[in-house]
């Protein structure tokens, strides 16, 4: 049970037949043309995700109604409650807390860190496990300008420039200058950061950076980070609560005579008990990550099991607007084969070391070091449109990487060498990748918009905040490597921070006669969808992704809809 | 190879398996009761084909955050087998049981005040006090060797313990770093050790109080503090698009191959 399946290997011999002939071109530095502009729009608009016209609607409700989204990402605007408001007494308070924290992945548990050192009382409520999220995936590193010859001024350009300067500068400015105190917070923790003997912190070039400035923890610096701040978390439970398998899927405002409109708790659902709760807080926290798992396209995605956009669907209905949500980034070079690495990123490097895109057929089809959406639209088409792509014996389809070819140009040994993970990666499950190419595709990796945030974390509804991979603007229309995991521990300790100054400032009137827990934007907002003509709206958030093959669905014959 | 287009066409999306026509399929036994799935196919995989919805048992899916430590036999097999879900594939006549949750202790502690500051100066002892105190059963593992044959991620869980019974930290750090948080040593422990939280303070206490703290760091955090760069920063907000794209195309880049902390740039205005 290892390696290619013997149908694979026979495909592999068209790859290996091109092989020599390829390599001599490559050595005279003859390659495949690039794009022209004119081509690189074409190939963009027609089979690019974000760009395509098809596959993307307008939403019809909402703060952001008339703008374009993803199908997937519409169909959950537009979605209808989990819960009936009628059936619910939103008197009968469960939990009462000072902040209530939404999503338990780096964002929350940092916020829940910070609220709780500023003397509140904290429950934070996560769909699965605390810490099974985004955060605990990441690899590569986290950014923060700490070395002499750096200063978060060059931070904020490099970052203004990868997200092609559609960034919210504010957000930016208060990513960069709060680099410097996360690092140190996280060292005060006990994080294991790589280190020269000295103390100084190891620092290299990520994309897109002018000076070497990626922090890490071996090669999985996010889960260090999760495992750190959870363990933290873990040492506060007299006044930090984690209420596991227990996804909000409802904010809950307030209302008085005098107002109200403001956030003040949500509505929890126990995954097992399918019991729901009444959480009053007087200020909430959103920070439920990114949307990977709604596979926008059929796109495989890296992301966690839980990454559904639930945030973003119950903060549209509570009024907060959304930023930059049509932008999504994706990896050009995800694997599609073995199963254990399907979704797994391939980096440039393999290409930037001289691997090719190899068809079906054994040829080349593009430039392989075109930018990264170009890039992935060259798989798309040469897939989808020209029926060339390889299939996997579970019904993927990708083409090959012809990572051997790094060896034919560089010398034996140089991908064990230069790509060690990967080598290991596949090796363990019978691949060797100086040896033979792997099968890859595009890979949904990063949502990079969401809620509509300020530099303290504020969402447009007072009392919500807002951090992390939900949250739009900090990036722009991409982001850069490292600057994520910054994002969240800085707009999580500000959101934890600003939530703390609000309360304490007094929520005015939150505990007063004839102040009430009001789920009536719920309502609003679904009569909004049925004047709008809204048809069959799905239930939402989404809270697990199905998986379920057609097959079984169609022997389940029971009675319930 | 016949090259039928229809069959090019990607049948799976996202991480639906639809496997082709003719597509090989195993006896698989999840919890002992037999199912058919097709090969390559992880264990994770393999049971959302059979008709499973995860709710517990499933987290990152690529195998980094422990959600989904698994045992399993073959049938026909004495051999007690571990791994992860969402990193192992199933073979043929595989009797499947993940374990989701598993009980384990761990001890709250202070980690400020937790260690006399004399800890910096090596006073070797203090750290494994604290360890004796809040885990006194990792001094009685048997050396057995059951939580190494266990670990999913190969660590050599009997050794990280062995070396915190001897007070070396730095040692039980390294050797632990890859540890997922699964449990499944700490479910086989015959001395009911929770080996996974003790190497998880151990961690910590190294990375604060043996690691060297990173003076470079602590400087900038200090002009951070004083508002050095907010005007700075103002300013870069204020500026146009077009101000914005000349200075970044104008960055002097940190070459790869300096000294760490030598380089500087020709202008130093910024920093
Ligand atoms: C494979 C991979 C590699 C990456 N590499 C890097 C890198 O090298 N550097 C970098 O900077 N960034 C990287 N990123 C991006 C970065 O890891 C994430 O963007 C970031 O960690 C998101 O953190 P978060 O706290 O906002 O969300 P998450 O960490 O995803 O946490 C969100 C939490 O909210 C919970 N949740 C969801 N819905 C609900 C609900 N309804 N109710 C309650 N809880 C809910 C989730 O279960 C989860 O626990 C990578 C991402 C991936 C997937
Ligand atoms: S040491 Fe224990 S908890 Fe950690 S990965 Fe190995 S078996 Fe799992
Ligand atoms: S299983 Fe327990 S007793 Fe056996 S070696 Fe591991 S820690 Fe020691
Ligand atoms: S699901 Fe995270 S390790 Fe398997």
């Amino acid at each position: 049970m290892s390696g290619y399946t013997p149908e694979l290997k026979e495909l592999l011999k068209k790859v290996e037949a091109s092989r020599p002939a390829r390599v001599e071109r490559a050595r005279k530095n003859q390659h495949f043309p690039a794009l022209t502009m004119e081509q690189r729009k074409e190939w963009l608009s027609k089979y690019h995700p974000d760009y395509k016209s098809e596959g993307r609607r307008a939403v019809k409700v909402g703060p952001n109604k008339g703008e374009t989204f993803p199908d997937e990402v519409v169909n959950l605007l537009e979605s209808r409650s989990r819960i009936n408001p009628k059936n619910i007494d939103l008197s009968k308070i469960d939990y009462e807390t000072d902040v209530l924290v939404i999503g338990a992945g780096g964002a929350g548990t940092a916020a829940a860190l910070i609220a709780q050192e500023n003397g509140l009382k904290v429950i934070v409520a996560t769909k699965l496990r605390h810490g099974d999220s985004n955060t605990v995936m990441a690899e590569g590193g986290i950014q923060g300008a700490d070395q002499e010859g750096d200063s978060p001024y060059y931070h904020f350009i490099d970052a203004m420039g990868g997200g092609h300067f559609s960034n919210q500068p504010d957000l930016v400015a208060a990513l960069t200058n709060d680099a410097p105190l996360v690092l140190h917070w996280l060292e005060s923790l006990g994080l294991m950061f790589d280190k020269y003997p000295d103390g100084r912190m190891l620092a290299r070039h990520g994309g897109g950076t002018c000076r070497r400035r990626m922090h890490s923890a071996g090669d999985m610096t996010g889960a260090e980070i999760m495992r750190v701040v959870r363990d933290e978390a873990r040492n506060r439970t007299e006044d930090i609560k984690v209420l596991e398998f227990s996804p909000a899927v409802e904010l809950l405002l307030d209302t008085s005579a005098s107002g109200g409109g403001r956030c003040a708790g949500a509505i929890l659902y126990n995954l097992e008990t399918k019991e729901y709760y009444i959480v009053r807080a007087k200020a909430v926290v959103m920070a439920t990550g990114g949307f990977g798992r709604l596979h926008i396209q059929g796109f495989p995605t890296t992301n966690h099991y839980g990454a559904t956009a639930d945030g973003i669907v119950m903060a549209y209905r509570a009024g907060v607007k959304l930023k930059d949500l049509d932008s999504t980034q994706y990896h050009p070079t995800g694997a599609v084969y073995p199963e254990q690495n399907v979704g797994l990123l391939i980096t440039e490097k393999v290409r930037g070391l001289g691997s090719q895109l190899i068809n079906i057929d054994g040829e080349e089809f593009c430039f392989p070091l075109e930018p990264r959406d170009v890039e992935s639209s060259c798989i798309i088409r040469e897939c989808l449109d020209k029926g060339k792509g390889i299939m996997t014996p579970v019904g993927r389809v990708g083409v090959w990487l012809d990572s051997p070819m790094i060896e034919a140009l560089h010398g034996e040994g140089t991908v064990r060498k230069e790509l060690p993970a990967k080598y290991i990666q596949f090796k363990r499950y019978g691949i060797d990748i100086s040896k033979e190419p792997m099968l890859v595709y595009p890979t949904l990796h990063y949502q990079n918009g969401g809620l509509m945030i300020n530099a303290n974390g504020e969402t447009t509804v007072p009392g919500l905040y807002s951090a992390g991979e939900v949250t739009g603007g900090v990036h722009g229309r991409n982001r850069l490597m490292g600057n994520s995991l910054l994002d969240i521990l800085v707009f999580g300790r500000r959101s934890g921070l600003n939530a703390a100054e609000y309360i304490k400032a007094g929520v005015k009137g939150s505990r007063g006669q004839g102040v009430k827990l009001t789920l009536e934007h719920v309502e609003k907002f679904e009569k909004e969808l049925k004047a709008a003509g809204v048809k069959e709206p799905v239930i939402g958030p989404m809270i697990l992704p199905e998986y379920t093959p057609d097959h079984v669905k169609a022997r389940r014959w029971g009675q319930s809809a | 190879m016949a090259k039928d287009k229809k069959l090019i066409k990607p049948l799976a999306t996202g991480d639906k398996t639809i496997p082709p026509e003719g597509a090989k399929m195993i006896p698989i036994y999840i919890m002992g009761r037999e199912y058919v799935v097709p090969e390559t196919l992880t264990i994770m995989k393999a049971t959302e084909y059979a008709g499973y919805q995860y709710m517990r048992g499933c987290g990152c899916r690529g195998g980094i955050c422990g959600a989904c430590g698994t045992f399993y036999r073959f049938l026909g097999d004495y051999k007690l087998k571990s791994g992860l879900a969402c990193q192992t594939v199933v073979q043929p006549n595989m009797v499947i049981a993940q374990l989701p949750f598993f009980p384990s202790n761990r001890p709250s502690y202070n980690l400020e005040k937790l260690v006399p500051a004399g800890i910096k100066q090596g006073m070797e002892n203090s750290p494994h006090e604290e360890l004796r105190r809040l885990y006194p059963e990792v001094f009685k593992c048997v050396g057995c060797g059951t939580c190494t044959r266990t670990c999913p991620m190969d660590i050599d869980v009997m050794d990280y313990i062995a070396l915190m019974k001897r007070g070396d930290l730095k040692g039980a750090a390294i050797k632990s770093f890859d540890c997922v948080m699964c449990g499944l040593c700490a479910s086989r422990c015959p001395a009911q050790i929770s080996q996974f939280t003790a190497a998880m303070f151990v961690r910590r206490l190294y990375g604060k109080y043996v690691l060297p703290a990173a003076e470079h760091l602590k400087k900038r955090v200090e002009a951070v503090k004083s508002g050095k760069y907010l005007k700075m920063l103002d300013e870069l907000a204020k500026k146009s698009t077009d101000e914005l794209k000349k200075l970044y195309t104008e960055r002097e880049r940190e070459p790869d191959m300096t000294e760490p902390g030598k380089w500087m740039p020709k202008d130093v205005s910024h920093l």
